[in-house]
């Protein structure tokens, strides 16, 4: 029995849909692309915009002392931070565009961004 | 043997019910047992029976072997309540759903096949959608989407096609209830 028979018109229609929403997956979830470059922002100012192909250490003085902040085979990270919780050095690496992390006593933040902006959230 | 104290009185329809379950729980350990690169992708078996439960006996029926065959499932498994458990309840819910409403399109253009691809996708839009409210708060979670979609596409027509070539055969007459042997 050939098993093309067993698909109905509808179902090939189904599956033309399915393939169409699976194809418009892959850019869709995607949008953002690969990290090109990390902003990092003191006291809501850009400081620096470090290239995230190229290894780098830089330290950011704010209102409690410097936070330190390293690129390393492109990915970002707070490697200290004079603020009393240490989220934003806990947070880790930071390899996906849209990642921040925000180490907000010392007025610091670090964002990985893409070729494209991705939205975080959409306003108007 | 002591006989026992409590009399459950069971339907033909229970028994259909219970042994259709019973193909259901053995087609998902299975699944579980066939290694796939990612977490959260499986062929879904399973729901080969769902397929055909609905097309044989209707939507109620394919709903009661969907629940037994999740519980019981995650019972064998060892994932009962687990947040595995409700990722499983999620996505039956969501396909018994789409099942619902696809089923009631004409017979004439849309069988198991497109049936079995609709529940697919639905499976893994009611997974993502629990996974991302409860399990992963965080929108990282979709970067797994395209995987999921292409699996979902890919294992929706393999079983919608075996569920086909399995209800184009003639039904097979069902076994004797056992009330016959031991009338209770």
């Amino acid at each position: 029995m050939p098993w093309r028979g067993l698909l109905r018109p509808g179902d090939w229609l189904i599956v033309a849909l399915g393939t169409a929403l699976c194809a418009a997956a892959f850019p869709l979830a995607w949008q953002a692309g690969i990290a090109e470059k990390a902003v990092v922002r003191q006291g809501g100012t850009v400081f620096a915009e470090l290239d995230l192909s190229r290894n780098r250490r830089i330290e950011v003085p704010g209102p409690l002392g410097s936070t330190v902040i390293a690129v390393d085979r492109r990915r970002v990270r707070v490697v200290s931070d004079p603020g009393p919780r240490q989220y934003c050095v806990r947070q880790g690496w930071l390899s996906r565009p849209g990642q921040i992390a925000i180490c907000a006593p010392n007025e610091v933040s670090v964002e990985v961004r893409g070729a494209k902006e991705a939205y975080d959230s959409l306003n108007y | 043997m002591t006989r026992s104290i409590i009399e459950l009185t069971t339907t033909p329809e229970d028994h259909r019910i219970a042994r259709l379950a019973a193909a259901a729980i053995g087609l998902s350990l299975i699944d579980a047992a066939i290694p796939l690169p990612l977490p959260g992708i499986k062929p879904g078996l399973a729901n080969i029976v769902t397929l055909i439960v609905l097309a044989r006996h209707g939507w109620g029926t394919a709903v009661w072997v969907s629940v037994l065959r999740v519980v019981a499932g995650g019972l064998l498994l060892g994932h009962f309540l687990s947040p595995g458990f409700f990722l499983s309840v999620a996505g039956a819910a969501a396909s018994l759903l789409v099942l619902g409403a696809v089923s009631r399109l004409p017979a004439r253009a849309f069988g198991p096949v497109g049936w079995s691809v609709c529940a697919a996708f639905a499976h893994i839009g009611g997974q993502l959608l629990l996974a991302r409210l409860w399990l992963i708060p965080h929108d990282g979670l979709f970067l797994m989407t395209p995987f999921f979609a292409v699996a979902a596409l890919a294992f929706g027509i393999i079983n919608g096609l075996i569920a086909a070539r399995l209800l184009a055969e003639p039904p097979v007459a069902a076994p004797e209830p056992p009330d016959a042997e031991h009338p209770a």
